[in-house]
């Protein structure tokens, strides 16, 4: 193998802060679009994930759960684009934290 | 002429209900028409009816109509005469129109003048419902009407709570005694299946023996009413507070006519009693102890309607010492003379109270003799028939009663002279007591000054019924065919000599004591065992406390106890806590996407490191 070959750990630990970073912003933004944007991040770190073990094992199969996971969040996005213009149609707001006509 | 019996009752019925229904529109004087000429009226039927009845003495019985039908049971709203009805009917509307007359004047500037003889005619056609019934449930309907109209009029003066409380004492009390009067009804029904009176005292006779448990525990039963009614020692505590009522209510309910419903209601049914010697034994007992207690009392009262109270529970008394041994027509004959002289002295009384500034203490009168002849002379004739001295109407009637006793043979052998003795003392204090009340109200110093006089509807009736004590011991009672045969009286000369002496004795110590002053009790009075005898008897030999330690105070501390439902804390407690959980996970319920997906979060890492943990 050529070039500089980077640890398994580090590869790992950049995809939990890219995890955490998703995570936080999920649970911090108010906004839709921004939670749906912080949702890629931490699928996206969760494919880091795969793939970096994927090379790790030289298996293949990070990289085909890599493809799936681009296709599950290519489908979020679009569901999720969708109820953003209904919630934009419905509440006049992107803020989550005002469409909460389920609480008890 | 005899089918218009109906008419006795209907007319106090009718002018009862037209005055409660015009509620006081009507003018006075329409009132005190209506109010005393309905029972003055029907004293007049009364009279031509027994007049009729008279001459041909049958049980006249009237059916009117069917009260009710219950399978078997059907009761009739009927009435049964007989000559003992015939001289209940005479005596409440003859004593009760006087009475009723005599109400017109002296409620004359109480506003509530209507209101007042609505329940008076209302207590009278109760009464002579409770007399003419056929059977025990309509006499049931009758005692407890009269039960009503004499808590109505004790409480008349409603806006004194000292009234009410009076009011609900007087029937509470009385209410203890009809419940074992209904307990009373309802075994004879399940035992001989009827209440018609006549044909269940056959039944009785027929299935019992004198002896047996049954009829003793009917006989019981129905003495705990009569005992209630008529303020017989335990059910006699009310009595003396229901002289908060107006002095008439109190002449003729409590003195003349309702208190004696138990007399008559034993009379009555003396068939029953008849099968149960032991209990006819403690109806004479109770009588005694009772007449005695409350001589006792009266003689250290100083309100001039309890001493009269306690009189008359005393002659009651007497009354129910006749009928437990067995003196049945002289228990109604001294029912009939009391009836008289009590309502005289109650009138008299009034006539007192009315002329004085509604004074009722005997200490603050005095005097009287010439300022108030009408009431003095009242009193005097009264309170002789009361003591029984010779030729008034109460010697009459109360000589026969301890003849009777002297030579009564029961089931206890040798008890007869014991009874005699005890009645001959409470003669003795009669004659005292009633004589202390004279000596005290009308001799002597004069404390208060009378503002006016009776006028003619107060005097007319008093001055009547003064004629009524003296000679109504004339009357010979037409009440052999009712009751079974009493043995003849072969008193000796020294028995009659004693039963004569002893009211003169007494009225010679009141003398002595109360007029001359020469004998001055005051030495015994203020000594410290005296005294305190004085204050014992005062209360009634604290018969009220004793009641209020044992029944009223425990049962107000439960109720106290119960009040806030402390069975129901725990459910209450469970229904709590539930509704607190609730409001909690309702509120988490935030409906905040990101709360939920924080929660989440957290969840999964606690679930984790739980699970980590584990491992």
């Amino acid at each position: 193998m050529e070039g500089v070959v980077i640890p398994l750990n580090h590869v790992l630990i950049v995809a939990a802060l890219l995890f955490v970073t998703g995570l936080a912003g999920l649970m911090f933004r108010r906004n839709v679009i921004f939670i749906l944007m912080a949702l890629e991040v931490m699928l996206n770190s969760a494919g880091l994930a795969f793939v970096a073990a994927g090379t790790a094992w030289a298996e293949a199969d990070g990289q085909v759960i890599f493809m799936l996971i681009l296709a599950v969040a290519a489908a979020e996005v679009s569901v999720g684009l969708g109820l953003v213009l209904q919630i934009q149609r419905r509440f006049k707001t992107l803020d989550m934290d005002q469409a909460r006509r389920l609480h008890g | 002429m005899l089918q218009t019996v109906w008419l006795i009752p209907l007319l106090p019925f009718l002018s009862a209900v037209l005055l409660m229904v015009t509620a006081g529109r009507m003018p006075r004087p329409l009132v005190a028409m209506l109010g005393a000429g309905s029972v003055g009226l029907s004293a007049v039927v009364v009279l031509l009816f027994g007049m009729q009845f008279m001459q041909a003495p049958e049980p006249y019985t009237l059916t009117l109509w069917s009260w009710m039908r219950v399978g078997d049971f059907a009761p009739q709203f009927s009435f049964y005469i007989d000559q003992l009805t015939l001289v209940m009917m005479a005596v409440i509307t003859g004593v009760g129109f006087l009475i009723h007359l005599y109400s017109t004047e002296f409620m004359e500037e109480d506003s509530d003048y209507s209101r007042y003889f609505a329940y008076m005619n209302m207590f009278v056609a109760a009464m002579l419902i409770l007399v003419m019934a056929d059977n025990l449930l309509l006499l049931f309907l009758g005692w407890e009407g009269v039960g009503v109209c004499s808590y109505l009029l004790v409480g008349f003066w409603y806006k004194d709570p000292a009234n009410g409380a009076a009011s609900r004492k007087a029937f509470v009390v009385t209410r203890v005694g009809d419940t074992a009067m209904a307990l009373g009804l309802l075994l004879l029904f399940t035992e001989l299946g009827t209440l018609q009176i006549q044909p269940m005292l056959d039944a009785a006779n027929n299935t019992w023996v004198s002896g047996d448990t049954l009829p003793a525990l009917a006989a019981l039963l129905l003495l705990g009413g009569a005992v209630g009614k008529s303020a017989q020692l335990p059910l006699h505590t009310w009595l003396p507070d229901a002289m908060a009522g107006p002095t008439p209510v109190s002449a003729l309910i409590h003195a003349a006519t309702m208190v004696t419903a138990g007399v008559y209601l034993i009379a009555r049914t003396h068939g029953l009693f008849l099968l149960a010697p032991d209990v006819l034994l403690l109806v004479a007992l109770i009588g005694l102890v009772t007449l005695l207690l409350a001589a006792f009392t009266a003689l250290n009262q100083h309100d001039i309607k309890r001493i009269l109270a306690y009189s008359t529970i005393s002659q009651i008394g007497y009354m129910f010492l006749a009928l437990g041994v067995g003196a049945w027509s002289s228990g109604i004959f001294h029912l009939m003379t009391h009836a008289f002289f009590k309502a005289l002295l109650f009138l008299g009384a009034g006539a007192v109270i009315h002329c004085l500034h509604h004074e009722h203490n005997i200490f603050k009168m005095g005097g009287l003799r010439s300022r108030l002849p009408v009431a003095f002379w009242s009193f005097l004739i009264g309170s002789a028939a009361l003591a029984a001295l010779p030729f008034t109407s109460g010697f009459f009637s109360k000589d026969p009663i301890l003849i009777s006793a002297f030579e009564y043979h029961g089931s206890i052998a040798g008890i007869g002279p014991w009874l005699w003795v005890g009645g001959l003392l409470g003669a003795l204090l009669t004659a005292i007591y009633s004589f202390r009340l004279v000596f005290i109200v009308f001799f002597g110093e004069a404390n208060t000054e009378p503002d006016r006089q009776p006028g003619w509807r107060m005097a007319g009736p008093l001055t009547l019924l003064c004629v009524l004590s003296l000679f109504g011991g004339w009357f010979a009672l037409p009440l052999a065919s009712v009751f079974p045969a009493e043995s003849a009286h072969h008193p000796s000369m020294l028995i009659e000599g004693i039963s004569i002496s002893i009211p003169l004795l007494g009225v010679l110590v009141a003398w002595l004591v109360y007029y001359q002053r020469k004998v001055s009790v005051s030495r015994f009075t203020d000594s410290p065992t005296g005294n305190s005898l004085r204050q014992y008897w005062h209360s009634g030999w604290a018969m009220d406390d004793l009641y209020d330690n044992l029944l009223v105070k425990p049962f107000v501390g439960v109720s106290t106890l119960l009040r806030g439902e402390p069975v129901d804390k725990v459910y209450n407690g469970i229904v709590g806590v539930c509704q607190l959980v609730h409001r909690g996970l309702s509120e988490s319920q935030t409906g905040k996407m990101r709360w939920y997906a924080t929660s989440m979060v957290f969840g999964l890492i606690a679930l984790i490191t739980f699970l980590g943990w584990g491992i």
